[in-house]
């Protein structure tokens, strides 16, 4: 991207030349921290690095400004190389109150940087966040570099001629301050100038108070001697082509979106809102001129059966919830299998048992998935490993559940749904059509006459004349559909069931390894731990040692040749973030003995918690 | 009156066997739901349905093994959920004729949420509420209209219960249709029915049915032959609400309250309530609903009002929206927003 002409040339400083940088943004709740992270995201983007983010916020809609539960958080990391993760301890910290750096102090790298606004380290604020003494000036802080910017007085002179109130004029101050790391960091100013002009394109003296506050902290950044240097993190090597910067929700919709045009079907999502799943809702709500419905139900339970409804009458039925909804959709689901019909159901993972942590990332839905309803009802399982392939995984969600007639799970978690990655834009034209091939005769229709290779029954939908038939959640007689008591009959249906799904491994590709094929160490992983297991496992191979890794994609079944390759390692580890779920399943399938890595903290896995785990064991 | 919206007829004209599945009908001997079975295949047959656009979905309860026994399109899916069920089929495929079939437990106990919702949303379905006032297939608990004091199961020293009024939960659920009939009597459950199929919109009808193994007699203390007459109103539209076996008596509104008058005595007919089913406001209609002691029971159709169907308005809202954005671009949308290149 070319430098745009709206920057001015820089002062004579140091600039140093940098492999990779991690920044926090912390504040109040109220304090636009979010759309910080996400402005300074989307410039980074744009100047070429690859980058992870991790957003953390409370789930309280507004804790009280200030004070500790209140604070929100974002952390970028970008790289001129290719990383897979936000980073483990930042290099830099902009906290935008005391209640901000007490929380994330502990984090930061121990010759990191703090950037406060020292307007906001008031008496009160001090005492709100637990403080007895102020740490910009007792020594609290150590050897880290401190550098205090008083940005809410400096934001009211730069919009001294602005025609807004002292409150409006105040709400700008986070872009004052981003306009600060801009130039810390040398971004460019454009992406996020277009972006306020489009935001607030209905008031003028908004985009320009907002556009002014950040060139003023840019400015602020370029003229005082606060900063000895400034950063720059050279474009990385990413694979050629359009890129666009995406969430793992933004790609889910995406992947909805594609797969329903795939199968030239129209899609049903019904869904109840539920933290961190209703974003998804509210964009597919935005794409109904894609052949989309989107029904808010009155509940969990509604919104899945209105999708089996709607799966039953021919549709690509799609319900998105998180662990607890799940625990409500559950015996529709058991229906869905009965019914044998094509369902996807999202599964936004966050940290439980019961309301837990809405807002905070838990991998510990595997085992609701796979086995969490009543009786052998089994269903296909797939986890997407980044927010770009949650867009991929979707496509892949639609095309087995139409193809086997059969549920399937996709876990996503909250940390794959709103952190982001830039993202290479798929030539649309070579993904595969979804093909409903299972049609039936008329003259010789039976509900339950099996394809011989999927074991799929005939999607035989309402309306069509000639096949009418019943089905329900009571036993099937097989061939026919009709209810069955039989005792064979149901020992038949019940291993055709599982069969059914166990045939969906003949679809799944090899399983890629990385390193090695054999050896001492494997390590296998599933869902978003992705990009720390992955950066872990390349640390440790960069130095020589070895260390194979393989990332799940399908959970269940397995892929058919899982089994041979742990067999060829003296060792699995299994890093998850729950007490040993996949870990359960493996032993469970291959009667091997598999070590776990477990974390649960509503956080993802630093890089080094993996790395460890693995440089212990080899 | 709703307009007829009936598809055009087959030829030859459909009996009420092409109706009948190849299904054995496994209900007790005596049961209330084969009056209901053989009613509806005649409503559908004299309406000339096509088979192939008829869906009946099912909850559980005696009531769900209905669609088993429909040559038609059937789910029975499980506990309560039917409506939630339907409202999906419906909403997939505007053009199919969707009828929820459930049971007092199912639809108002487990279901309740779900037939609230259904209903205040207008969907374009016609749900048939059995009510026995007792669970059936699980051989005998007191269900959320059983009678308080009821012995049961599992209330052997009473139920301590205030029961549900079915038609006043569907009318104060805003329900664009609302009904009841009886099952001892086919040419009324015949009518009533057939309006419901003929209604555009949510139709709600409770059905007053026996179970003559768990509750036998469940209605008698209305339906019974010799009181039947003094008990039970039928509404009629536009017709003044009389009853009694000589059509003798009337109601009257006094007050806030309904009161039952006798004809001839310094009353005359003109005096009396006129049903009007097409009043959009309910009131009157929920007055007639309540249980009272001193009033007669009516069945027919209560309300009758036309509004957009929850279908029909998803519909125009996706078919609407497509044609002023277009119809969606996949990769117009992949390629949108702030996006840049890599090059080789």
């Amino acid at each position: 991207m070319s430098t745009p002409s709206t920057e001015p040339p820089k002062s004579q400083r140091v600039k140093e030349v940098i492999e990779r940088v991690t920044i926090r943004f912390a504040g109040d709740s109220g304090d636009g921290i979010q759309l910080s992270g996400n402005q300074f995201t989307l410039a980074t983007a744009m100047a070429g690095n690859d980058l992870g983010t991790l957003p953390d916020f409370p789930a309280e809609i507004r804790a009280p400004a200030g004070t500790l539960p209140g604070v929100s958080n974002f952390q970028i990391s970008f790289s001129e190389k290719s990383i897979h993760t936000p980073g483990d301890a930042p290099d830099v910290l902009v906290a935008m109150n005391p209640a901000a750096l007490k929380v994330n102090l502990k984090d930061l790298a121990k010759d990191g940087t703090i950037i406060v606004n020292s307007d906001n380290f008031t008496p009160v604020n001090l005492k709100k966040a637990g403080y007895t003494s102020n740490p910009l000036e007792d020594g609290s802080l150590g050897s880290r570099r401190v550098i205090q910017i008083p940005i809410n007085e400096l934001n009211l002179k730069a919009l001294e001629s602005s025609p807004l109130s002292k409150k409006e004029r105040d709400k700008c101050r986070n872009f004052y301050a981003l306009g600060v790391i801009y130039w810390l960091y040398d971004r460019p100013l454009e992406p996020t100038l277009q972006w306020i002009a489009d935001k607030f394109a209905k008031n003028p003296a908004v985009v320009e108070a907002n556009q002014t506050a950040l060139r003023a902290g840019y400015y602020y950044a370029d003229t005082t001697e606060i900063f000895t240097h400034s950063y720059t993190v050279r474009k990385a090597a990413l694979p050629p082509g359009e890129y666009r910067n995406i969430t793992g929700t933004e790609a889910m919709v995406l992947g909805l979106v594609a797969g329903a045009t795939l199968a030239e079907t129209q899609l049903f999502y019904g869904s109840y809102p539920i933290t961190p799943a209703s974003d998804i809702l509210h964009e597919l709500a935005r794409h109904k001129n894609y052949g989309i419905a989107t029904f808010q139900a009155e509940d969990e339970i509604a919104a899945v059966c209105a999708a089996i409804g709607a799966a039953y009458a021919g549709n690509i039925g799609v319900t998105g919830t998180s662990g607890p909804g799940v625990a409500l959709k559950g015996e529709a689901i058991g229906l869905a299998v009965m019914a044998e019909l094509p369902l996807v159901i999202i599964n936004v993972q966050r940290a439980g048992p019961s309301t837990g942590m809405p807002t905070k990332a838990e991998q510990s839905d595997l085992l609701q998935a796979v086995v969490g309803r009543n009786s052998e009802c089994p269903v296909a399982v797939l986890a997407p490993a980044t927010p770009a392939d949650c867009f991929n995984t979707a496509i892949e969600a639609i095309r087995i559940a139409v193809k086997y007639m059969t549920p399937v799970f996709v876990l996503s978690d909250g940390f794959l749904a709103n952190s982001s990655e830039p993202w290479l834009l798929p030539d649309i034209s070579t993904l595969e059509k979804i093909t409903i091939s299972h049609k039936a005769d008329v003259n010789d229709f039976k509900p339950y006459r099996r394809d011989p290779k999927t074991l799929a029954r005939p999607w035989v939908i309402p309306g069509m004349p000639g096949f009418e038939h019943r089905i329900g959640g009571l036993e099937k007689e097989d061939v026919t559909g009709n209810v069955s008591y039989d005792p064979q009959n149901h020992e038949k249906m019940t291993l055709t069931r599982a069969e059914k799904v166990r045939r969906i491994a003949q679809d799944i590709p090899p399983t890629q390894i990385v390193g090695e094929p054999s050896g001492q160490l494997l390590v296998i992983g599933w869902g978003s731990t992705y990009g720390a297991i992955t950066s872990a496992v390349e640390n440790v191979r960069a130095r020589g040692k070895k260390v194979s890794y393989v990332h799940l994609r399908h959970l269940w079944p397995f892929p058919s040749d899982l089994g041979e390759i742990i067999r060829r390692f003296e060792t699995v580890l299994v890093p998850e973030m729950n007490l040993g779920q996949l870990k359960l399943l493996l032993r469970g399938e291959y009667g091997l003995p598999v070590i776990g890595l477990h974390k649960v903290q509503g956080r993802p896995f630093k890089i080094s918690e993996i790395q460890s785990k693995i440089e212990e064991l080899i | 009156m709703a307009t007829m919206t009936a598809p055009a007829p087959q030829t030859p004209k459909p009996t009420r066997k092409d109706y009948e599945s190849d299904q054995e009908v496994r209900w007790c001997p005596g049961c209330g739901d084969y009056s209901i079975l053989a009613q509806m295949q005649r409503v559908c047959a004299d309406l000339a349905i096509p088979r192939e656009k008829l869906v009946f979905v099912s909850g559980i309860g005696c009531s769900s093994r209905f669609p088993y026994y429909m040559n038609t399109y059937g789910f029975h899916t499980i506990h309560g959920r039917a409506p939630a069920i339907a409202t999906g089929v419906k909403c997939a495929n505007p053009d199919l004729m969707v009828w929820v079939m459930t049971g007092d437990g199912d639809g108002l106990s487990i279901g309740g949420n779900h037939m609230l919702h259904t209903l205040r949303r207008n969907v374009d379905l016609k749900i048939v509420l059995f009510n026995n006032r007792i669970y059936g297939l699980t051989k005998g608990q007191t269900s959320p209209t059983s009678e308080m004091g009821k012995i049961t199961k599992s209330t052997p020293i009473g139920s301590i219960e205030h029961p549900i009024q079915p038609v006043a939960f569907a009318l104060a659920a805003e329900a664009t249709f609302v009904a009841r009939a009886i099952d001892g009597e086919p040419q009324h459950m015949q009518e009533v029915l057939k309006r419901a199929a003929q209604h555009k919109g949510v139709a709600f009808v409770e059905v007053f049915q026996n179970c003559n193994i768990f509750n036998d007699g469940a209605w008698e203390y209305l339906t019974a032959r010799e009181i039947r007459d003094d008990r039970i109103i039928e509404l009629r539209h536009g017709q003044p609400m009389k009853f009694g076996k000589n059509l003798d008596k009337g109601l009257r509104l006094k007050g806030f309250r309904l009161e039952v008058v006798q004809l001839g005595q310094g009353v005359s007919e003109s005096d009396l309530l006129v049903h009007d089913e097409t009043d959009e406001d309910a009131s009157l209609a929920f007055l007639l609903s309540r249980e009272n002691p001193d009033l007669p029971v009516p069945i027919g159709v209560f309300r009758s009002v036309s509004h957009p169907t929850y279908d029909g308005l998803m519909k125009a809202q996706i078919d609407d929206y497509t044609s002023k954005r277009g119809k969606g671009d996949l990769r117009k949308l992949i390629h949108s927003g702030q996006r840049w290149t890599v090059g080789a």
